[in-house]
């Protein structure tokens, strides 16, 4: 497969994916946002709106062209706004341009499946985005996505392009899930004591769960009620849940070694060892370590994964390299 | 309607035998089914996304050929005599090709002008002298047919560069058959489906010496080409890569793609690419999508060229009158399918009369396409004539003039209803080491009332076109 192709197809199911996860996100700090106990502590309405934009890493950038943060305006700039690239916008609209470079390695309902997404939310506007309200929205990209993945699952053609599209997909829900618990991380508790202050981090985990679509696994797997330790070994250790860091450095650990070819190479080596850390980790070590800390090492791994990834694969910086033997 | 000949009526306003199937149909289908499909096939297209990109225009990006859901319909007997005669000219055209570039005996003997061919842009002096696979320059030829007067059909154009609109017609029939299924249960309609595996067959089989599995490319100057759609439609269709430029490099005159598992060899590109553009060594050395070292690759016989390169004298508009003597002179044989009557002006004596006569005549530029740069007398102001006098006279040789032609019609829905547009017909033939001609074609149609001009870029439209088997 060409290295173009390759780079287009694993960027248009990454940017279907990041349109997904950052409806996730909007959905985890509405949901943090709308909590009663936060309301009646008169606290700024606005932090879990900014804690989103941090921890996706834009928030200079929103800085720089709106200014303050209001749920109103940062909801705009991260679903619809075009100048922005990593709005939820943009990121169908760049997914779209990938998979129409490349019509010609995906399969036709594939095209028009992104090309119905482009073409709804390109006729959306922010009127009628009001008018219908976020929680029909965030539904939207998420049926939306889950449409493209299905139609991708049973329409594609079990190619290199399909598992170039695994490898992106897997790829961006990885960081997501880094990102989503470094937002509920990264809140900083009340002064609260006692009960209250309990309860106010139920709802939180529990939106977190809710945002991860993750509530009933959770109350599956562990039956019990939900604490902090538990939510994070599930999100970051269990395979059984598909958006874990577990789930997804195993999918792409096999998907690189079926590219690869090669078991030693290094593309295959860095993936390994990370599927290796998630599958035997124990989670009393990572809080012993601190989540913060585990966070910021492992989205460093997931980046030089990411570039070795293009390196071996992707970038066509092969004109020096000798001629495959016929 | 005396004065042009109806695809589907005939003087009486009668369908003709091969249109009285569908005209019952049309007869017994309700109205508000009917628009209720054509909106469907406005709306998948869009979703499908066969759009194309219009030159000079901004904002239109990308935009529909509208599609036209009343098929033009060609018997049985018809398409055979057609067939013939694209395979007599389309085999003449690649004789003469291959003549120009080694012995030109053509030019020898006296039948075509030697400087109109020799002193002609489109002659690739470069080309001199090198043997192609099978002698085969043109691969893939699209036809441009016209039917005028009583119904007499014409040649009016043979596109030998890129030609481009096959994935409309392989398209159209996909959405006929989509909405209207009953209608293909109702006569035998030959089948255009297999095109692409054609294409590829023929590709194939022009590859550098026996190569058993040999590696065929398309080569696209990228999505913002117009005719992007088709190049990975077809691409896709044949199960092999879409490369740009940027995805090929030379080594040892051996072609290469940049792939995931590195560097694999290819042996035929099917080009879409003008030559100009193709190797920025040898043509525009300000191309950004071609290769470097492609030419020499290709002079050395390391890759085919589909098609080759310099096949653009061939249907340059001056060599145009030339073809039935090529016919003549390669096959001996009568040429089957007419040319229009053509003033060649760069003679003094058609130059008169063409300028007597510039309100009745069509005037075309030799190397101008895409109803780009041409001259409608009868519909043109004075003060476009005028200018386009001026023009001419600066240069006489550019242009050539033909007599408007009344086109034949077809019943197209537009907004008031069923009604007659003009049309016209680009069938496929694919020269490789045997001539395929599929059995259909793309039928192009001039919307607006009384237009005679059909390109898309131009706001014609599409119609699905049916060959019957009997």
């Amino acid at each position: 497969m060409l290295c173009r192709t390759a780079n287009d197809l694993y960027w248009a199911a990454r940017h279907i994916e990041r349109a997904e996860n950052t409806a996730r996100m909007i959905d985890i700090a509405q949901r943090i946002d709308l909590l009663p106990e936060r309301t009646e502590a008169g606290r700024q309405e606005a932090a879990a709106w900014k804690r989103v934009l941090e921890a996706l890493g834009i928030a200079p950038a929103y800085a720089a062209r709106h200014g303050e943060a209001t749920p109103e305006r940062v909801l705009r700039y991260l679903c619809l706004e075009a100048d922005n690239p990593s709005s939820i916008y943009a990121c169908i609209r760049t997914a779209r341009e990938s998979a129409r470079a490349q019509r010609g390695a995906i399969t036709v309902e594939m095209y028009e499946d992104i090309n119905t997404s482009w073409l709804e939310i390109r006729a959306l506007g922010n009127e009628r985005f009001e008018s219908e309200g976020l929680p029909r929205f965030i539904e939207w990209v998420k049926t939306r996505s889950a449409s493209f993945r299905g139609v991708t699952v049973g329409t594609m053609g079990r190619d290199e392009g399909y598992q170039f599209m695994r490898l992106g997909v897997f790829t961006e829900r990885a960081d997501c899930c880094v990102r989503m618990l470094d937002i509920k991380y990264s809140e900083p508790l009340t002064g609260e004591a006692g009960d209250a202050r309990k309860a106010l981090g139920y709802y939180q985990w529990s939106a977190l769960l809710y945002a991860m679509s993750a509530f009933e696994t959770y109350r599956r797997l562990y039956r019990t009620a939900i604490t902090p330790e538990r939510v994070a070994e599930l999100m970051i250790l269990r395979e059984d849940l598909p958006r874990s860091l577990a789930a997804c450095t195993a999918a792409i650990h096999g998907v690189l070694q079926l590219l690869s070819g090669q078991p030693k190479s290094e593309v295959v080596r860095q993936a390994g060892a990370l599927a290796a850390e998630t599958r035997y980790g124990r989670i009393d070590a990572i809080l012993a370590e601190g989540m913060d800390v585990y966070l910021e090492r492992f989205m460093g791994r997931l980046f030089s994964l990411a570039a070795e990834v293009d390196r071996h694969f992707l970038l066509a910086n092969d004109v020096g390299a000798a001629p495959a033997a016929k | 309607m005396a004065d042009r000949y109806d695809e589907m009526h005939d003087g009486g306003g009668n369908a003709r035998p091969h249109y009285r199937a569908f005209d019952q149909w049309l007869t017994v289908t309700p109205a508000p089914r009917i628009e209720q499909k054509r909106r469907e096939a406005e709306l998948l297209f869009h979703r499908v996304g066969i759009t194309f990109a219009v030159y000079g225009e901004q904002e239109a990006d990308e935009r529909l050929i509208p599609f036209d859901i009343v098929p033009r319909i060609v018997p049985a007997a018809e398409w055979r005599v057609l067939e013939a005669g694209l395979r007599q000219r389309v085999l003449a055209l690649n004789l003469f090709l291959n003549d120009i570039y080694h012995g030109q005996e053509i030019l020898a003997a006296g039948k075509v002008p030697a400087d109109l061919i020799l002193g002609n842009a489109e002659y690739r002096p470069e080309m001199r002298d090198m043997d192609v696979p099978g002698g085969i320059h043109a691969h893939i030829a699209g036809i441009d047919i016209v039917r005028a007067g009583r119904g007499e059909y014409y040649v009016l154009e043979d596109n030998l560069r890129v030609p481009s609109g096959v994935s409309y017609m392989i398209e159209n029939r996909r959405m006929m058959m989509r909405l209207f299924p009953e209608l293909f249960a109702k006569q035998p309609i030959a089948p255009v489906d297999d095109y692409p595996e054609l294409l590829l067959d023929v590709l194939r089989s022009v590859a550098p010496n026996a190569d058993d599995q040999p590696t065929v490319a398309v080569l696209t100057p990228g999505f913002h080409n117009s005719a992007y759609f088709e190049h990975a439609f077809l691409a896709q269709q044949m199960g092999v890569e879409l490369v740009e430029g940027q995805d090929l490099f030379v080594r040892d005159d051996t072609v290469f793609m940049r792939t995931t598992r590195g560097p694999q060899r290819v042996h035929v590109i099917y080009r879409r690419i003008n030559d100009d553009f193709i190797d920025p060594t040898v043509f525009r050395s300000d191309s950004q999508l071609g290769v470097p070292g492609l030419f020499s690759a290709y002079r050395a016989g390391r890759v085919t060229l589909a098609n080759a390169i310099g096949t653009g004298i061939a249907d340059d508009k001056a060599v145009y009158p030339y073809v039935p003597d090529m016919i003549r002179f390669y096959l001996d044989e009568t040429p089957i399918l007419q040319n229009v009557m053509t003033y060649q002006l760069r003679k003094n004596e058609d130059l008169r009369y063409t300028l007597d006569h510039l309100s009745e005549l069509v005037v075309k530029e030799v190397h101008g396409a895409g109803g780009y740069g041409m001259l409608i007398g009868p519909a043109a102001s004075q003060a476009e004539l005028a200018e386009f006098r001026q023009r001419i006279l600066a240069d006489p040789a550019k242009y050539i003039a033909q007599p408007t032609l009344s086109l034949s019609s077809c019943p197209t829905f537009v907004e008031s209803g069923l009604a007659p547009r003009h049309v016209d017909f680009r069938p496929y033939v694919l020269s490789g080491r045997q001539i395929h001609i599929t059995p259909g074609g793309l039928t192009r149609v001039a919307l607006r009332e009384g237009s005679l001009v059909v390109n898309s870029s131009q706001g014609g439209g599409t119609k699905d076109t049916w060959v019957l088997e009997s």
